[in-house]
């Protein structure tokens, strides 16, 4: 029952699955981020208290939510790594990195362009914006400290226990509106019991939460089959994986 | 001889503070630098003393901030340059009580120090004398906090070209809700409403880091001397 | 909604357009430098393998 936890510590069977998946995550995230764009432009009907203003509500908050979710990837992809010394742990952590920072700085320019019509203004010191803005310096931390290192393994289980020494302020974000008085509004999907959100604006949000994630997976597994190629360049497997 | 763990703690806390007491230079500059920032803010805005006192609690952990991460790279650094630190490893000890060591010898020469130095800051800003156990308070359990974030990062950072940068991108962000929490103490000092959640809170990031990060930073080490 | 209204957003067109276009953008970007990492990755491996080839012989 096990083998496929084991085979997925397989640096090659990774590569394999990866490039095998890559362009079907792709396909079905175009679809649903194409699904989701139109509807949310066109098809759902504009909001009793902000107007069109709030379709941006469809770019923002699939971001938000993958922000954080690239970041939880991450940090257990890097315990994985740093408890049972398994490398793809660190090739996985190091490949979401960067997408994860990304989705981070454009949730943090959708909730700006969306705060000044709503809130008057372009920022505001607010918790949740203020965690989000840390979790980007957490990124970035943690980007640069992989890159410090002259020995990539070292460099590695380095930005990994950083990854997990941050992961404290993923809970930070998220709870920021409840508990504390917030200027952000507060969760209407992410929480127990049923959205508060009619259906015609919430399928089109879910749409694009979905194609967002399987973006997410799409780049990841590019950009970890480039990764694991970086720290497996002399085994024997990879000579045939690298003719396609 | 075998030497027991709270012995080992302490030959090797007063270790480090006879070699910080042999250079008394090296242990006034990050107080120096507390004063000179902390001077910077009235002279850059030119306010009057009432003004500028409902900046200072932002302006004085700011700058506490900044002279505590000054310090901080010499944590490890020393000891790793000429091969002590592995020495102490190899020496059976065991990596977190070497830690839990160097970090307490460590905040009793600078965190506790700032807290001393404190009330003349606090003076130069305004701040008015019965806010003054509070910010001593805060700032106490504040600089504590941030000698053990300060450890995870110097010990990520060992032996790293620019490692001082790097060590402050991952110390400040992790440090913010220290900021937040010290301010709004010292502030609500000086208004005179109540201090008691923010304290507690202080109090409760204190308890939450001085458990968990002994062992992370034991880890980071542990990482940089493989 | 009627074409004109569609491109106005109601008068909310500075914020509601550079909104999603820098979404794409974003998206787009993670694309782009995936497949150039990748690409980068696939020829230092080659060019390692071929390395070790040479040293072998």
């Amino acid at each position: 029952m096990w083998t496929w936890f084991y085979k997925l510590a397989s640096p090659p069977y990774v590569y394999g699955a990866a490039a095998a998946l890559a362009p079907w995550f792709l396909g079905f995230a175009a679809l649903a981020i194409g699904y989701g764009s139109i509807a949310g432009l066109a098809i759902a009907p504009p909001d009793y208290q902000q107007g069109e203003a709030f379709r941006m509500i469809y770019v923002h908050v699939p971001s938000a939510i993958m922000s954080l979710t690239t970041y939880t990837v991450m940090a257990v992809a890097s315990g994985i790594a740093l408890i049972w010394r398994i490398k793809v742990g660190h090739a996985v952590a190091a490949a979401s990195a960067p997408i994860g920072a990304s989705f981070t700085i454009l949730a943090l320019v959708t909730g700006s362009l969306w705060g000044r019509p709503m809130w008057g203004t372009y920022w505001a010191w607010d918790p949740r914006l203020t965690s989000e803005l840390i979790l980007l310096f957490l990124y970035v931390g943690v980007m640069s400290l992989r890159s410090a290192f002259e020995d990539p393994a070292r460099g590695d289980r380095a930005a990994a226990l950083l990854a997990v020494v941050g992961v404290v302020n993923v809970p930070i974000v998220h709870f920021s509106v409840v508990w504390w008085n917030s200027l952000h509004q507060g969760a209407t999907i992410v929480k127990l019991g049923a959205p508060s959100m009619p259906g015609s604006m919430l399928w089109p949000l879910l749409s694009m939460w979905l194609g967002f994630m399987l973006f997410y997976g799409a780049v990841l597994c590019v950009r970890l089959q480039g990764e694991v190629l970086n720290r497996e360049r002399q085994a024997s497997w990879v000579r045939e994986a690298i003719k396609s | 001889m075998t030497v027991g763990t709270w012995e080992a703690f302490r030959l090797l806390v007063h270790r480090e503070l006879c070699l910080s007491f042999r250079r008394p230079e090296q242990l006034v500059q990050p107080l120096v630098f507390f004063l000179i920032v902390t001077t910077l803010f009235p002279l850059g805005l030119n306010l009057q003393l009432s003004l500028l006192r409902d900046m200072s609690p932002g302006v004085l952990w700011v700058a506490a901030l900044l002279s505590s991460l000054l310090s901080l790279d010499s944590l490890f650094k020393s000891d790793a340059d000429d091969g002590t630190l592995e020495q102490l490893v190899l020496s059976g000890q065991g990596l977190t009580v070497i830690v839990v060591a160097k970090t307490c010898a460590h905040w009793l020469v600078t965190g506790a120090a700032l807290v001393i130095v404190s009330p003349i800051v606090a003076t130069a800003l305004g701040i008015p004398v019965d806010a003054f156990a509070t910010m001593m308070l805060s700032l106490a359990l504040g600089t504590l906090t941030l000698s053990w974030l300060g450890a995870i990062g110097a010990g990520l950072t060992i032996g790293l070209r620019r490692g001082n940068v790097l060590l402050s991108l991952i110390v400040l962000p992790l440090s913010t809700p220290l900021l937040i929490f010290g301010a709004a103490a010292t502030d609500r000092a000086i208004s005179g409403t109540s201090v008691m959640g923010a304290i507690y809170f202080l109090a409760a990031l204190c308890v939450f880091t001085c458990t968990l990060a002994p062992f992370a930073a034991a880890a980071a080490v542990r990482i940089t001397l493989e | 909604m009627t074409g004109g209204d569609f491109w106005s957003m109601g008068g909310y067109a500075r914020f509601v357009w550079p909104c999603f276009g820098f979404a794409y953008a974003v998206l787009g970007w993670n694309l782009w430098s995936a497949w150039r990492q990748r690409t980068a990755a696939k020829i230092r491996a080659a060019r390692a393998l071929a390395m070790a080839a040479s040293e072998a012989r």
